[in-house]
C-alpha cells in the first residue's frame, strides 16, 4: 500500500514541522562548510554530497526513538544530525582529527555509537549493514528492547548479493527492520535505468514477501509520515518494510566528478525540485514560517557550526604512535560486554525456554507483499502449534522431508512446500 | 566420566555456555532441528528453545551480519559455517566488516564462527578447506583450530567469552576418531597458548589440529631410530604463541613445520621467518615444511592422500633435517 499522500492523514505538531526543517538546513549547511573546507584542502580524502537529498536523511531518521538503532550510508549525514551527533563530529571525521569518533582511523560518515546514540558504522562495501541491523533487531526482540533498526541503501546498492542474503534473512526473521532504499538514480555513473529493469525498485520487496511504500524523496514531509508509519509497523511485529524515496543526486559520486554524464535536462528538473524550497513554500503557506523565523533559524545554525568547526580546524591529527593500537579488545578493561535485558531473563533459559521440535516459526511464510496477493498461493510452514496428541516430528526431520518431496515429482512446487511444512497434517 | 568424542566436546562447550550466559545464541543452517550438519547442536533447540538457536537461509553473509549486529547489543552469538569452506561467502563481511570494527570504531564484536573444516574424510575440493590463512592475514581476527576434546571444549568455551570474533576451525577427521576423558565442570583453555604434545631435544615439530597427530605418529618412528622430536601444538594461530615456539628452538636448534594447509602462503612460511629474525643464531639447520600439495583438495582417495601430508613424508623431512 504506497502511501497516496499521508501528509493530509497525519498532522504534525508546529515543533516537529520546523525540526524537519531546522534539520534539513543544518544537512545542508555543515555539507556546505564542508566544501569550503575541502576547497581549503582541509578535508582528507573524499567529499560525498547528498545536495537535494536530505529530505530522505532527514525524514526518515527523525521518525526513529531515542532507543532505536540506525546506520547510515555516505550520503546520510542529515540521519547523523536528527540522532543527535553533533556538526563537530562530522567536520573532525572528515578531517581525520584526533578528536573525531573515530580518532582518526576512519574518515567521512564511518562511525557509530553502540552506547548511547545506537548507530552502527557503515563501511565502504554497499550491503552488508542489511543483514547487521537486521541482526540488531533480532537482538533487540531477544532481550526485550521493542527497538527498530533502519538503514539506508542506494539504487546502485540494492543490486548486491548481500542486499539479498540480508532483506531475505530479516523477512525470514520477520525483525522490526526497516530500509530506505534511496532511489537517487545515479549509482556512480551508471543511470538506474541500466542497473535494474523494474520501474520501482520498491518492486524488489515483492520477492520477500515484505510490506513496501514508494514516497517522494524530496518531499520532507511524506518521507517522514511514511517513515513513522513503517517504524510503527515494524515496531509491532509486522517485519521488515521497504520505503522506495525517489530523489536524485545533484553533485557527482563525489567532490572529484563533475558528473558530466548526467543529461542537462535531469538535473534540471531535480533542481527546481529542491527539498528545502518545496519545504519552506509548504511552511509559508501554512504560515508556519515567516522571514523572521527563517532568519533566526539560519543564525542559529551558523552560530553553532562556526564554534564547531573552530574546534575541528583546531584539533590535532593522531599521534603517529596512535596507529599500531586498538586491533583487538583487550578485555573488560577495554569494553565491558553487558546486554541490556527489558524482559524476564528465565523466560530464555531451560526449562522455560525447552520447546519441542516444530518445523517453522509463528508468521512464517506467509508471503504477505505491498499491494498483497502478488504471490503464488504457495504456503509452506505457515506455522500450525504443535499439537499435543501428534507425534513429534522425526528427529531426522529433514531426510523424511526430502523423500517425500522426491515422491511427488508430478507437483513439483506444491510438493515442495508440503515436504517442508512437516508439522502441517 | 566416560571419555567423549572432540563432536561432543564442542558440543558441550556450546551447551554449558548457553546454560550459564543467556547473552549466548547460536544462529546458522540446519543448527536447529536438525542439530547441524554433524549433529554438534543435537539437542540445543529443544534445550534453548527457538530464539537462542536460529536456523537461517542458506546465506553466510547474512548470517555473520546478523551475528555481528546480535553482538552489538551484547549478546555473545556462535555462528555456524556448515562446512567452513562456505566462509569464502562471507569473506568480506568478516574481514571489511567484523575484522576492521573495534580498530576503527571502536566497536568490539564478540562472536565466534565456527565449523568443520580439514581434509582426509574424501570430501572434495569444496568440503574439505583449510582457510585459516586469509583471515590471519587480516588484523581483528583470532583463530582457533584445537586437536584434541579437551582443547576443542576448553578453547571454544574461551573463544565464546573472548570480547574479539573468533574462527574456531573443527578439524572434522577428528570429530569421531578422538575420546578423551574430560574433567567435570567448567574450565577453559586460554587462546593464545600452545602446548608440548612429546618433548625431544633433537628437533621441534610444530604443528596444530589433525596433523598433530600424524607428527605425533611420525616422531614415534623418529625415537626408534634415535631422533628425539619434540612435537608442539600451536593451538591458537592468532595469537601465536612465539614464545613456545622460541623456546622449543632454542632448545632443539632446529624446525620442522607440518600443517595440512597448502604449503605456499601456509602458516609454516610465517613461522619461519619469525624464526629468522629472532631465532637466527639458535638455527643448526634450515627450517623445513611439510604441507599439503599447491592445488586444490582432489576427490579420489588415492589423489588425496598424495595431497595431504602423512607420517612418511613427515619422517623422511624430519631424518633430512636431522641430519644438519
Amino acid at each position: 500500500m504506497p502511501a497516496s499522500d499521508p501528509r493530509s492523514s497525519a498532522p504534525l505538531s508546529r515543533q516537529q514541522y520546523l525540526d524537519l526543517y531546522y534539520f534539513m538546513r543544518l544537512n545542508r549547511e555543515v555539507e556546505d562548510t564542508m566544501t569550503r573546507l575541502f576547497r581549503q584542502n582541509k578535508i582528507v580524502g573524499g567529499l560525498y554530497s547528498s545536495l537535494g537529498q536530505e529530505a530522505v536523511s532527514v525524514g526518515t531518521a527523525y521518525a526513529l526513538e531515542k532507543r532505536d538503532w540506525m546506520a547510515p550510508m555516505i550520503r546520510n549525514i542529515g540521519a547523523l544530525l536528527v540522532k543527535g551527533v553533533p556538526p563537530r563530529d562530522i567536520f573532525t571525521q572528515h578531517m581525520a582529527k584526533y578528536t573525531s569518533p573515530t580518532k582518526g582511523k576512519d574518515g567521512t560518515s564511518h562511525f557509530g555509537d553502540l552506547e548511547n546514540l545506537h548507530i552502527v558504522s557503515p563501511i565502504s562495501m554497499l550491503g552488508d549493514l542489511i543483514p547487521v541491523m537486521t541482526g540488531v533487531a533480532m537482538a533487540g526482540r531477544y532481550l526485550g528492547q521493542k527497538l527498530v533498526a533502519m538503514t539506508w541503501i542506494g539504487d546502485g546498492g540494492s543490486s548486491t548479493g548481500v542486499f539479498h542474503e540480508g532483506l531475505n534473512l530479516a523477512a525470514s526473521q520477520k525483525a522490526s527492520f526497516v530500509l530506505i532504499l534511496e532511489n537517487n538514480q545515479w549509482a556512480y555513473s551508471t543511470p538506474v535505468r541500466r542497473q535494474v529493469p523494474l520501474e520501482n525498485l520498491a518492486d524488489r520487496a515483492k520477492a520477500y514477501g515484505i510490506a513496501s511504500y514508494i514516497v517522494d524523496g524530496n518531499d520532507v514531509v511524506a518521507v517522514y509520515t511514511t517513515a513513522r508509519e513503517a517504524v510503527a509497523r515494524a515496531r509491532a511485529g509486522e517485519g521488515p518494510i521497504l520505503i522506495e524515496a525517489k530523489t536524485f543526486r545533484r553533485r557527482g559520486h563525489a567532490q572529484h566528478d563533475p558528473a558530466e554524464y548526467v543529461p542537462a535536462e535531469q538535473r534540471e528538473f531535480w533542481e527546481k525540485r529542491d527539498p528545502i524550497l518545496l519545504y519552506e513554500k509548504f511552511l509559508t503557506e501554512r504560515k508556519l514560517l515567516d522571514a523572521k523565523g527563517k532568519k533566526a533559524i539560519e543564525e542559529r545554525i551558523a552560530t553553532l557550526l562556526e564554534a564547531e568547526r573552530e574546534f575541528a580546524e583546531n584539533s590535532p591529527m593522531p599521534p603517529p604512535e596512535f596507529a599500531a593500537e586498538g586491533v583487538y579488545c583487550t578485555g573488560d578493561n577495554c569494553h565491558k560486554i553487558q546486554p541490556r535485558w527489558e524482559r524476564p531473563l528465565e523466560e530464555v533459559m531451560p526449562p522455560k525456554s525447552s520447546v519441542e521440535a516444530v518445523w517453522t516459526v509463528a508468521g512464517f511464510g506467509r508471503g504477505k507483499t505491498s499491494d498483497s496477493g502478488g504471490n503464488a498461493p504457495i504456503h509452506f510452514g505457515d506455522t500450525q502449534p504443535h499439537r499435543a496428541d501428534e507425534p513429534p516430528p522425526p528427529a531426522d526431520a529433514k531426510s523424511a522431508g526430502g523423500k517425500s518431496a522426491g515422491k511427488s515429482k508430478a507437483k513439483a512446487a506444491p510438493a515442495k512446500a508440503s515436504a517442508r511444512g512437516k508439522a502441517r497434517r | 566420566m566416560a571419555p567423549v568424542t572432540y563432536l561432543e566436546a564442542i558440543r558441550q562447550a556450546m551447551f554449558e555456555e548457553m546454560a550459564a550466559d543467556p547473552s549466548v545464541v547460536l544462529i546458522g543452517e540446519d543448527v536447529g532441528v536438525y542439530g547441524g550438519a554433524f549433529k554438534t547442536s543435537e539437542g540445543l533447540l529443544e534445550k534453548f528453545g527457538w530464539e537462542r538457536v536460529i536456523d537461517t537461509p542458506i546465506s553466510e553473509s547474512a548470517i555473520i551480519g546478523a551475528a555481528c549486529g546480535m553482538s552489538y547489543l551484547g549478546l555473545r552469538p556462535i555462528a555456524e559455517m556448515q562446512f567452513i569452506d562456505f566462509i569464502a561467502c562471507c569473506f568480506n563481511q568478516l574481514t571489511n566488516f567484523v575484522a576492521k570494527g573495534h580498530y576503527l570504531w571502536n566497536a568490539p564484536a564478540p562472536i565466534v564462527v565456527r565449523g568443520p573444516a580439514g581434509g582426509g574424510v574424501r570430501g572434495g575440493p569444496f568440503h574439505s578447506a583449510n582457510p585459516e590463512m586469509y583471515f590471519l592475514h587480516t588484523p581483528g581476527m583470532k583463530i582457533v583450530y584445537p586437536s584434541t576434546p579437551y582443547d576443542a571444549k576448553g578453547l571454544l568455551k574461551a573463544s565464546i567469552r573472548d570480547n574479539n570474533p573468533v574462527l574456531f576451525f573443527e578439524h572434522k577427521f577428528l570429530y569421531r576418531r578422538l575420546k578423551e576423558e574430560l574433567p567435570e565442570g567448567d574450565y577453559i583453555v586460554p587462546l593464545g597458548k600452545a602446548a608440548v604434545r612429546r618433548e625431544g631435544r633433537h628437533l621441534t615439530i610444530l604443528s596444530y589440529a589433525a596433523m598433530v597427530h600424524t607428527a605425533l605418529e611420525a616422531a614415534d618412528a623418529l625415537a626408534k631410530e634415535g631422533i628425539e622430536a619434540e612435537v608442539i601444538d600451536l593451538r591458537t594461530l592468532m595469537p601465536l604463541d612465539e614464545e613456545a615456539i622460541l623456546q622449543s628452538v632454542k632448545k632443539t636448534n632446529k624446525c620442522l613445520i607440518v600443517h595440512e594447509d597448502t604449503k605456499t602462503g601456509g602458516l609454516a612460511g610465517e613461522i619461519a621467518a619469525i624464526l629468522f629474525e629472532k631465532a637466527f643464531h639458535d638455527l643448526d639447520g634450515p627450517v623445513l615444511r611439510v604441507a599439503s600439495l599447491d592445488t586444490p583438495v582432489p576427490y579420489a582417495p588415492t589423489l588425496e592422500e598424495a595431497f595431504l601430508p602423512n607420517a612418511q613424508k613427515i619422517f623422511a623431512t624430519a631424518k633430512e633435517l636431522a641430519r644438519f
